[in-house]
């Protein structure tokens, strides 16, 4: 077996190589938007529960998360690049785009991808929170007369990054796959385009090729999260 | 006073509470305390369902009935206008439900059909049928099925029959695992063993026996399969490989008018065309949303906060 898909007039890696860095660019940039975002909203709407603050964010992620990726697109584009023409409506990058320019000219992408994938990362993080908060250990640190502070850092919060950090990597293999939609309504040159145009032309090895990337991708990102899920819990590290 | 509690007996009021209410009356009682969005959900559920069924009544031209003036403006005959090749973009709206939601719902039931039929098997068997199952399922999960169809649709080319099939085949392996994981804790119980012993077929005991036990879950996961489903063709749709012209389906006017975004300082609702059939499918999605939600609420008696 060869990691090389085939040989035709040009490698079919030579074909993806630069467009996987690009998406890996537009999906890196929007993890790093969305991640703290989601963390910060979905906490603080856990701890501040049935407040008019974490109805209406939960609210509006129930909004984004029933929108589809273009939906959101095509309103950010009408919004942010034709009635105020503040962002290019295509995001045309090459490889000599400098990285300056490669963030302004991803803007909207990015934009669409965080609003889509941070509604779910912000509930699943709230529903998991509040999971922890109702626990009866919870209830026991606040009548020994723990602080509030004291309450979420040390006792809630070590139980809290499992399933944190599984909420992070199930929502990093999502935006991998909402990165296909978001890269054809910008025109993007990621290997989401690349992989629907070869769908049309029925381009068998490069279809091959681009779902094997994307399927270890998330097989990857899957078993990362079960990984910190058994180091996080010390009762799953040692099998009875 | 005295008299009455002499003669008081607790009988009378007993059988009093024990009259059992028909389904119709529980139904009524349970609708008449859903919560506002719920309505909303059903109400917006409804219009979906009755544009769907009566659409060539109800839309004022045909799904591909061509006009001389492309991308005419709102109003006059072409109440929200025509697309790039001159088709009444609000029929083709009225149309584009039929389509959608037919081709959804007829990939989402067989993939609840072959997901719970297999699931229940596995769950009676536990030994080798159970072990094959499962994790040539889980093969089959480990890759996204946004991915999995993409290859599929390569390979068998992209049609409407195909997309269905496909899509049943992929999204069954969810209905699959939740039947499967509920009915473990039924086929254990005496009323299964019972029938075994009375002698009852195997289809007797999936369909009148377990089944009935874990329907509620499945229908929760039905309706969540069912947004799935949509976004997954809508997405398919939208990049050009899912419902074929020339019927009519809303990710696709999405991506036919796109173009006409570009003129929205010149004329707003220019710009809005396109956004209408994306909000069509935002607006569906969260109304199964609040009917599942409030679905959940009343089968599972699940408080608000644990979501």
């Amino acid at each position: 077996m060869q990691g090389d898909q085939g040989d035709r007039s040009r490698l079919v890696v030579e074909l993806i190589i630069p467009r996987l860095k690009n998406t890996l660019f537009l999906t890196g940039v929007s993890a790093l938007v969305a991640i703290p975002l989601a963390l910060l909203l979905g906490i603080s709407a856990a701890l501040y529960r049935n407040s008019v603050y974490d109805r209406s964010a939960t609210g509006f992620s129930l909004v984004t998360v029933s929108s589809p990726e273009f939906f959101t697109g095509y309103i950010f584009i009408l919004l942010l690049a034709t009635l105020f023409p503040v962002f290019p409506t295509i995001a045309n990058v090459n490889e000599d785009t400098s990285l300056i320019d490669r963030f302004y000219l991803t803007a909207l992408p990015v934009f669409t991808l965080t609003l889509v994938t941070m509604g779910h990362m912000m509930r699943m993080t709230r529903s998991a929170i509040i999971n922890i908060l109702s626990s009866e250990y919870i209830e026991m640190a606040k009548l020994s007369g723990a602080t509030r502070y004291e309450v979420i850092v040390k006792h809630a919060l070590p139980n809290a990054w499992a399933p944190i950090a599984q909420v992070i990597t199930i929502n990093l293999a999502y935006m991998l796959i909402g990165s296909v939609v978001v890269e054809f309504v910008f025109n993007y040159q990621g290997i989401g385009r690349l992989m629907v145009g070869s769908v049309y032309n029925r381009d068998i090895p490069v279809v091959q090729a681009c779902a094997l990337i994307f399927a270890s991708t998330y097989v990857i990102l899957n078993l990362l999260a079960d990984l910190i899920g058994i180091i996080s819990n010390p009762r799953l590290l040692y099998p009875k | 006073m005295s008299d009455n509690t002499q003669s008081y007996s607790a009988k009378s009021e007993v059988s009093n509470i024990n009259k059992r209410r028909t389904r119709f009356e529980r139904i009524k009682i349970a609708f008449s305390k859903a919560p506002l969005s719920a309505w909303f959900g059903m109400v917006v559920l409804s219009i979906y369902l009755i544009a769907a069924f009566f659409a060539p009544f109800i839309a004022p031209h045909g799904e591909a009935e061509v006009f001389p003036v492309a991308y005419a403006p709102w109003g006059g005959e072409h109440l929200l206008g025509t697309d790039q090749i001159g088709r009444d973009i609000l029929s083709r709206l009225i149309f584009a439900s039929r389509n959608t939601l037919g081709i959804c719902f007829l990939a989402c039931t067989i993939a609840l059909i072959i997901g719970t039929i297999f699931g229940i098997i596995a769950a009676i068997d536990r030994s080798y049928i159970d072990q094959i199952l499962s994790r040539s399922i889980d093969t089959l999960m480990a890759i996204p099925v946004m991915i999995f169809t993409f290859i599929l649709l390569s390979v068998f080319g992209p049609s409407n029959l195909n997309l269905i099939l496909i899509l049943g085949v992929l999204e069954s392996t969810r209905f699959f695992r939740i039947s499967r994981s509920v009915a473990v804790g039924q086929v254990v119980l005496e009323y299964v063993e019972v029938a075994k012993l009375r002698g009852e077929k195997l289809s007797y005991i999936i369909f009148r026996e377990i089944l009935p036990n874990i329907a509620s879950p499945l229908i929760v996961e039905f309706g969540v399969r069912f947004i799935f489903i949509i976004f997954t063709v809508s997405s398919l749709s939208f990049l050009g490989l899912g419902i074929q012209p020339p019927a009519a389906d809303w990710a696709a006017m999405v991506r036919e008018n796109a173009i006409l975004i570009q003129y929205a300082q010149y004329d707003i609702t220019a710009g809005l065309t396109p956004l209408i059939p994306a909000a069509i499918i935002a607006l569906l999605a969260l109304a199964i949303n609040f009917v599942i939600d409030w679905y959940l609420y009343i089968t599972s008696g699940l408080k608000d906060d644990i979501k």
